[in-house]
């Protein structure tokens, strides 16, 4: 059990919470149409009313919280300001996709349950108008309203229509066609296989919420689901009167003929504040591509990665952070996600770029990159920069005693940290509460290290001088190698500086036995909340947590912090 | 958008209709709805479609990932040989089993929907793709650079860090053998 309630204790309340919210609003918007007011349409549609008025209600509800946890701006100023009071709710605003994905998933539930409400309503609507029988009470319901066209009850007014072509000419079945279709076509291009590899698709896609939510609000404009207005709830009581319909509006039967009307729109209430939000969010985005952004310095490295140097007037970062960046002359629509490898102290900001796709290879390229001689500064591309937001990475200066664990690539975060953790000790030496650090970078190839490596070895030089060495531990794990480079490592291991990367600290070979590791920092540091941090492959991240859980006990605790994009 | 293939869209698009189609149908059916001669059509249709777009293709570019229990089917859709293996085929396959959905209200979404897929997996045709099996083992590998080879089968070529610590303070004690002779080349 160990620290699971550390770990997941706030995010299962939030999702409990959640579950309760939407529970509670269908049990209870189903009860709301048992009521008096709703007797004759129940006559026409029996309970399918309520299981479709039920949904209704925790869709507005949920689609009101699905704009939420995608403005980031928002989240990183909630972020900032509740991290002074709780680092623990801070950490929970990291899992907002969770959130949102949990909430899409929720968007689809109902409406399903809401569509196939819907049909039986329709069938049933359409089933009064069929029978054409006066002695039939849903027949006479239907009839009314042909003379005077407001105060209808069933929305099919004749018997020689059909649902389909109903629900294409009414403003209600229209939207909802609409709105369907695009969640179908959103959720299908959000499978894992499309977002992971097809990212264009995925995002231009996605934009079709923008018709959803306009449909969704013109969704109830028709008023199309009506009950009896309270004025003829005076003159007609169901109770009463139901049976004796053969005898309304006629003078002594103390019953007129009823009359209905439908429920003003309610959705637009729920959805127009978070959709507000979300216009300021991509006003803001807007409003910082238009800043002027400058490429300092362009840097090619051998493991295929680009570094770029950039500066901003008025740009402010924070560890570990990340940006979004756009490139116009490759597209105008895209902005990609890539994390800051400078530091909080330095006077520029950069990013170190892997080039795996289109427009990775494209912006390698626009840099010059496949030309031999150098490019002229006038001829980099211009760029805009969305951000910084925050990640986990931020913490890491609340924790004492720290482990960073990087897989490959995944170590760019950790560039950022280590950096500004040297700056700071330089500048401050006794007020950085961080007292210890571990790191560990897993790599499956040599040339990776290379930009790292320089990094890492001046940090080595500066801590000897200062006597610092025992303030930064680093192992970097070598998990793949040719038998030829093997040989080498066998002979130059007693050598001084690693012959992979030149440093004092030997690279070691395989993969890190982590039980080992998480015992050894137990037993070094009782009594201290020491903080994990993961950039890496989910299934490292699951060992990571299980050893956390697993170790933490008698004082130390271990908090697991995964970083994602 | 230059390396998507359409075809990887278009069949989690088709997987969903058909799934509408047949909960469309089955709907109909249970509800005993008029025109419910259509709907036991969608079912039928429905679980076709499913049938037929559960195994995914092998992509052209990168790693392909399976649907769980996807190998039988990948097997019978394998059979019907070039009859599955172009798209064109499937685009207009769609688009004739979507149609008589289109004559009931609960199953029009699920006609629609697949109307859509047929849309993509043409688009996917005239970019010249097709459908691939995805065999167990064989070629799902990206081919590894040359220069790695299969994980180490030596131990590393440093003693453990028990022994090298035993090294600084007892070198007699801390003798270690290795096992395969390893030379400087």
């Amino acid at each position: 059990m160990g620290n699971f309630v550390a770990n997941e204790g706030l995010s299962i309340f939030v999702i409990l919470v959640w579950l309760g919210i939407n529970a509670y609003l269908f049990v209870q918007f189903y009860m709301n149409f048992l009521v008096e007011r709703w007797f004759y349409t129940r006559v026409l549609l029996g309970h399918a009313l309520s299981w479709a008025r039920a949904p209704a209600a925790c869709l507005n509800f949920n689609c009101m919280l699905i704009l939420l946890p995608v403005c980031r701006n928002l989240l990183s100023f909630l972020r900032g300001s509740i991290q002074c009071c709780s680092r623990t709710a801070a950490r929970q605003l990291d899992r907002n996709i969770t959130f949102h994905k949990l909430v899409a998933y929720m968007i689809a539930f109902h409406t399903a349950v809401h569509i196939i409400a819907h049909l039986f309503n329709f069938e049933y609507f359409m089933d009064a108008q069929l029978n054409r029988n006066s002695s039939h009470l849903p027949f006479i319901l239907s009839e009314i309203g042909d003379n005077e066209n407001v105060s209808f009850l069933n929305p099919i007014r004749s018997n020689e229509t059909s649902p389909t072509i109903v629900m294409f000419t009414t403003i209600a079945g229209l939207t909802g066609v609409v709105i369907t279709l695009a969640l179908i076509l959103i959720i299908t291009s959000s499978m894992e296989v499309i977002r992971r590899s097809y990212f264009e698709v995925f995002w231009y896609t996605h934009h079709l919420f923008v018709i959803f939510f306009i449909g969704l609000v013109f969704h109830g404009f028709g008023r199309i689901v009506r009950g009896q207005t309270l004025g003829s709830l005076n003159r007609n009581k169901p109770d009463t009167c139901a049976n004796r319909f053969e005898e309304w509006g006629k003078n002594e039967s103390g019953c007129a003929v009823p009359e209905f009307a439908g429920n003003p729109p309610m959705t637009w209430k729920w959805v127009v504040g978070p959709m507000f939000l979300y216009v300021c969010e991509r006003l803001v985005r807007i409003y910082r591509s238009h800043q002027k952004v400058v490429i300092t310095k362009v840097v090619m490295h051998p493991s295929k990665t680009l570094e770029l140097q950039m500066k901003k007037k008025g740009f402010h970062m924070e560890v570990g952070q990340y940006v979004f960046i756009q490139c116009p002359s490759i597209s105008r629509l895209e902005w990609h996600p890539f994390t800051l490898t400078s530091a909080p102290e330095e006077d520029y900001f950069t990013v170190h770029v892997r080039i795996v796709g289109d427009w990775t290879q494209a912006l390698y390229e626009a840099c010059g990159g496949n030309k031999s001689e150098l490019q002229e500064a006038w001829k980099l591309p211009k760029v805009a920069i969305d951000g910084p937001f925050g990640t986990a990475s931020e913490d890491v200066f609340g924790y004492e005693v720290v482990m960073l664990v990087g897989a490959g690539i995944g170590v760019t975060p950790f560039a950022s940290i280590l950096k500004s953790v040297w700056y700071k000790h330089i500048q401050n030496n006794e007020g950085v509460f961080t007292k210890k650090i571990y790191f560990y970078w897993l790599c499956p190839e040599t040339e990776a290290f290379e930009w790292f490596a320089d990094l890492l070895q001046s940090l080595e030089r500066q801590m000897t001088e200062r006597d610092m060495a025992d303030f930064l531990s680093y192992n970097i794990y070598l998990t793949r190698w040719k038998e030829t480079e093997a040989a080498h490592f066998r002979v130059h291991h007693e050598a001084e500086n690693d012959p992979i990367t030149g440093l004092k600290q030997k690279t070691l070979y395989g993969k890190p036995n982590w039980d080992n590791e998480f015992t050894t920092i137990a037993s070094a540091h009782p009594g201290t909340k020491v903080g994990v941090f993961l950039c890496g492959p989910q299934m490292l991240g699951k060992s990571l947590e299980k050893q956390c859980i697993s170790h933490t006990e008698a004082g130390v605790k271990f908090i697991f912090n995964k970083e994602n994009f | 958008m230059g390396k998507i293939e359409w075809a990887m869209w278009a069949n989690e698009q088709a997987l969903a209709a058909g799934l509408i189609l047949l909960t469309g149908g089955i709907v109909g059916v249970a509800g005993q709805f008029r025109g419910w001669e259509f709907a036991s059509y969608a079912i039928a249709a429905g679980f076709f479609v499913c049938m037929l777009e559960y195994p995914r293709s092998k992509r052209a570019k990168g790693t392909s990932v399976e649907r769980t229990g996807q190998y039988c089917f990948t097997v019978c859709v394998k059979a019907f040989g070039p009859v599955t293996r172009n798209y064109y085929v499937r685009a207009f396959l769609h688009a004739a089993l979507c149609v008589p959905g289109g004559f009931m209200l609960a199953t029009v979404l699920g006609c629609v929907c697949l109307g859509i897929a047929s849309l993509i997996y043409l688009a996917a045709a005239v970019r010249g793709e097709h459908w691939e099996p995805i065999l167990p083992r064989k070629d799902t590998r990206k081919p590894v650079a040359e220069s790695i080879k299969s994980p180490p089968q030596n131990p590393p070529p440093r003693p453990p860090p028990e022994i090298r610590r035993k090294q600084a303070k007892d070198v007699e004690g801390a003798a270690y053998d290795n096992p395969i002779a390893v030379t400087d080349e």
